[in-house]
């Protein structure tokens, strides 16, 4: 085992769920089940996962020396408030010669106050600067 | 100029439909070691970088800026530049040089750094390399499923097959994308019949893919194509940073996702900026390490045939999968698009990836015949399961499936595509028919398919994209269609989504659903006895090919009726006069009573004592105990033989005419390929044998040369030859047969 202690304790979640493992409406993971979804109980959005728990997965990639897939996972944490919609616009947005560079500013501004999505609108004023230095605005 | 005969062979050969060309750096037509590729360098100042491989930053472009600022560890980078290439790449395969150390330096270098290393090693030492450095220690495998029809009920059957199989992914993707929703459901639907825990995607426009995976259709997305200069980038319609969100977007809703990148595809794009294809692989990889993708696909993938048509092509494809490797990302390894059209060049190449294992050998192995094979034909396809399988069980590797019988298949195709047939109607979409579930169990290829009424199908699959109608769903009409076990791994597959085990590097799950990844199954590989070897029940199962057979078998039609016209008598006496003997072997007529090619040995006796009667002579049967071999048999025969002229005849078949005066391994005429015997040819082997014995002058006997027959029925004759060695009595002296016979009238 090339982990440490603790993520080794860790991972996978799927056998050490002591119950505090959410679905993305933030109900327990353990009541997902057949029943509940024919008793109205978990519905669509009970698809998907918890920005906690993608949290605790980039722990477990940060400690396990995959430190740009940690990264990567704790703005996937952020964006698990973004609405579907939202995510797929800002991903137009951030192709070439899409938009203004203040569009940008603006949409990162937007994620950041709106969703408290701090890293993904780092990740998204750095591209605008870039964009701009580069011409693909 | 004349012609060659045998060239004009030559170019007929499938190899000579490939294309080769030399060399041009200028437009990208070279593998590695460009004349522009830059030297490996970097420059640190305030923990930043200022330059990178000969670049300033003022100077650095699209890709150089994302791969400065997000893909090097900048702490380990001093130390990593300053160490040799050819220290790491020695460490590469040195078996006590931990992987964790080259992955923590590797982590700092830069795209030229990390060319310099791999410039180091011979593909044998690349394939080392990657048995030690892939991230998963289980290697796996990953199949397509596709077909021209887009039919839904065959691609359930298949992607059950493929699931049966042992493929850990299976993935479609569409000829029309607008049937994308229904083929992902089929494969879906399909896989998990097969074998719970497969994971599936399907290869479309990013904008769809996503909304499939938000559905919880595909559970991982590899289309995420990037490219090593920007202007590829570009026309590619993306950046490192779209991508690199677009991966998070993928993660927040709990996808797992692999970038795709590969040689060759710069420079058929026009953008290859004079450098290397290698060398702006390992940009790509740069890339994908620093946008946090926990992997890739790569091996050239579609591209394929530019490398391979350069010198050094198919090392190079092997350097950019260990290159993935070395930067601790997963990789699904290539081996998918056509690459050749030669059989022998296309499996020498296979086996850069097969022998080592990769976290995926094929990053889609055709589970479906080329012909519906709808990412672009595929390197392999069904026809060549049992040529795999053999290969497997000829090395002992484990290249991610196992063979399955055909009531298996049949089997499990039904149920794949009856479960998807009722979930249709559950769901009300346009109906699958019983014939045409009944077609996808035998099928081949969807020309074996009926047709569909494709508009319908493409107005459902539209109304499913847009409904809010996700895998929960599924699972919900998969358990009101009494389907309960299929909704069961539905919902597993959901859970597993809320815990996002599989986000981490190199993650599959087994049959149970346990997943098995870079953090929980890390690549131990320290040389001999460690690291992933197959052996006990899993090494069972790959060898297990249904044509094999139990070596018992091939003894069945022997010694259970000894002879009975065949009678031992006392030793064997010096004969006198015109004679020959026919001198059999110890087991002859009783524990075998048939030779290899199935001639009873009563027979075989008629017929060489009626070619002896023809020429008038008498003979004499003997049985030799102290040998078992052939010329040792006849000669012991010729001894006792008033003509000193005598047949040996070993009891599987093998004959040859002695005399006494030769040397024991030497003959008058030697019969090695007794399958190819006939009853005719041991009558004129007779009649030879009566010829010599008279002083008359002998044409020898022409037999049928058939060289395969030893690979054919070696099994069998070691077997047979074993158990005439089971009686070989060393101290025993020959002794008289009477064999109740007259020669016809």
């Amino acid at each position: 085992m090339s982990t440490s202690e603790g993520t080794g304790d860790q991972y996978p979640l799927g056998k050490h769920d002591d119950g505090t493992i959410r679905t993305p409406t933030g109900r327990p993971l353990k009541d997902l089940d057949l029943d509940a979804l024919c008793a109205g109980e978990m519905g669509t959005d009970d698809l998907g996962i918890h920005a906690d728990t993608l949290n605790r997965q980039a722990e477990i990639a940060q400690e396990a020396g995959f430190p740009q897939l940690a990264t990567n996972l704790r703005r996937a944490a952020e964006l698990t408030r973004v609405p579907h919609e939202t995510v797929l616009a800002v991903y137009e947005a951030l192709r070439p010669y899409r938009v203004t560079h203040e569009r940008l500013l603006a949409l990162a501004d937007e994620l950041e106050e709106t969703y408290g999505a701090a890293e993904n609108a780092a990740l998204i004023r750095e591209a605008a600067q870039v964009y701009q230095e580069q011409g693909l605005l | 100029m004349r012609r060659s005969k045998r060239f004009a062979i030559l170019d007929e050969r499938p190899i000579h439909q490939d294309s080769f060309v030399h060399e041009w750096p200028e437009v990208g037509l070279i593998v590695s070691d460009g004349p522009s590729d830059p030297r490996p360098g970097l420059v640190l100042k305030e923990g930043r970088v200022v330059e990178m491989d000969g670049v300033p930053r003022e100077q650095m472009d699209l890709l150089d800026k994302f791969i400065a600022d997000h893909a090097l560890d900048l702490a380990v980078a001093p130390l990593a530049m300053s160490t040799p290439s050819e220290t790491i790449a020695r460490m590469l395969v040195d078996v006590d040089a931990p992987r964790a150390e080259i992955v923590r330096l590797v982590a700092g270098c830069t795209a030229a750094k990390l060319v310099g290393i791999v410039g180091h090693l011979n593909v044998l030492e690349m394939m080392m390399a990657l048995a030690k450095m892939r991230v998963r220690r289980t290697p796996a495998n990953q199949a397509h499923v596709t077909n021209r029809k887009e039919h839904p009920a065959l691609l359930a059957a298949d992607a059950a097959e493929a699931a049966l199989r042992g493929f850990a992914e299976v993935e479609t993707t569409v000829g029309v994308a607008r049937h994308a929703p229904l083929n992902a459901l089929a494969i879906l639907v399909g896989s998990q019949v097969g074998r719970p825990g497969v994971l599936t995607q399907c290869a479309v426009e990013e904008g769809v893919s996503l909304r499939l995976g938000i559905k919880g259709l595909t559970s991982y997305a590899e289309t995420l194509s990037v490219y090593g200069t920007a202007g590829a980038f570009v026309d590619g319609d993306d950046t490192p940073w779209s991508k690199a969100f677009l991966a998070s977007a993928y993660a927040s809703r709990g996808i797992k996702t692999r970038f795709t990148s590969g040689t060759g595809s710069e420079a058929l794009m026009g953008h290859s900026e004079g450098r290397s294809m290698l060398y702006l692989e390992a940009r790509c990889l740069l890339v994908t390490r620093g946008a946090g993708s926990q992997g890739v696909q790569n091996g050239s993938i579609s591209c394929v045939a530019l490398p391979e048509s350069l010198p050094g092509g198919v090392r190079v494809i092997l350097a950019e999968n260990l290159l993935a490797a070395m930067l601790n990302l997963e990789v699904a390894a290539g081996n998918d698009a056509l690459a050749s059209h030669s059989e022998m060049r296309k499996t020498a190449k296979l086996m850069c990836q097969f022998l080592p294992g990769a976290d995926f050998v094929h990053s889609g192995f055709g589970a479906i015949p080329r012909y519906d094979n709808l990412f672009g034909g595929g390197c392999f396809d069904t026809t060549e399961y049992d040529d795999y399988y053999v290969v497997q069980r000829d090395m002992q590797v484990d290249a991610g499936i196992h063979p399955i019988r055909e009531d298996e298949a049949l089997a499990v195709r039904e149920q794949g595509a009856r479960i998807l047939q009722d979930l249709y109607a559950q769901l009300g979409l346009p109906p699958i028919t019983d014939d045409e579930v009944d077609a996808s169990v035998t099928a081949n290829d969807s020309r074996d398919m009926p047709d569909r009424d494709v508009a319908q199908d493409l107005a459902a699959a539209d109304a499913f994209l847009r409904d809010d109608r996700t895998l929960l769903d599924v699972a919900r009409a998969l358990d009101a269609a009494g389907h309960a076990e299929v909704a069961g791994h539905l919902m597993e597959l959901a859970r597993q989504r809320a815990l996002g085990d599989y986000l981490q590097p190199a993650a599959i799950f087994d049959e149970h659903w346990h997943v098995l990844s870079g953090i929980n199954d890390p690549n131990d590989y320290q040389g001999p006895g460690t690291g992933y070897r197959l052996q006990g029940e899993r090494w069972a199962r790959v060898q297990d090919i249904p044509q094999a057979t139990p070596p018992e078998a091939f003894l069945a039609d022997q010694g259970e009726h000894p002879a009975q016209r065949l009678t031992e008598l006392d030793t064997a006496r010096r004969g006198t006069g015109s004679e020959v003997v026919i001198a059999v072997g110890p087991a002859f007529g009783q524990t075998l009573t048939a030779t290899i090619g199935g001639l009873p040995h009563e027979a075989v006796l008629e017929a060489l004592l009626s070619g002896i009667a023809e020429e008038g002579l008498a003979a004499r049967i003997i049985k030799v105990h102290h040998t078992a071999d052939c010329a040792f048999v006849g000669y012991a025969g010729a001894q006792l033989s008033g003509s000193e002229v005598a047949i040996g005849l070993q009891s599987r078949g093998t004959t040859v005419i002695h005399r006494a005066d030769l040397a024991p391994l030497n003959n008058l005429e030697l019969f090695p390929q007794s399958p190819n015997l006939s009853l005719a040819s041991y009558r004129q082997i007779g009649r030879n044998a009566a010829r010599y014995a008279r002083g008359a002058k002998v044409q020898p006997v022409p037999v049928r040369i058939d060289n395969w027959v030893r690979l054919r029925l070696i099994v069998k004759t070691m077997l047979l030859h074993r158990r005439e060695l089971e009686q070989v009595d060393p101290q025993r002296a020959p002794t008289e047969l009477h064999f109740d016979w007259e020669p016809e009238a």
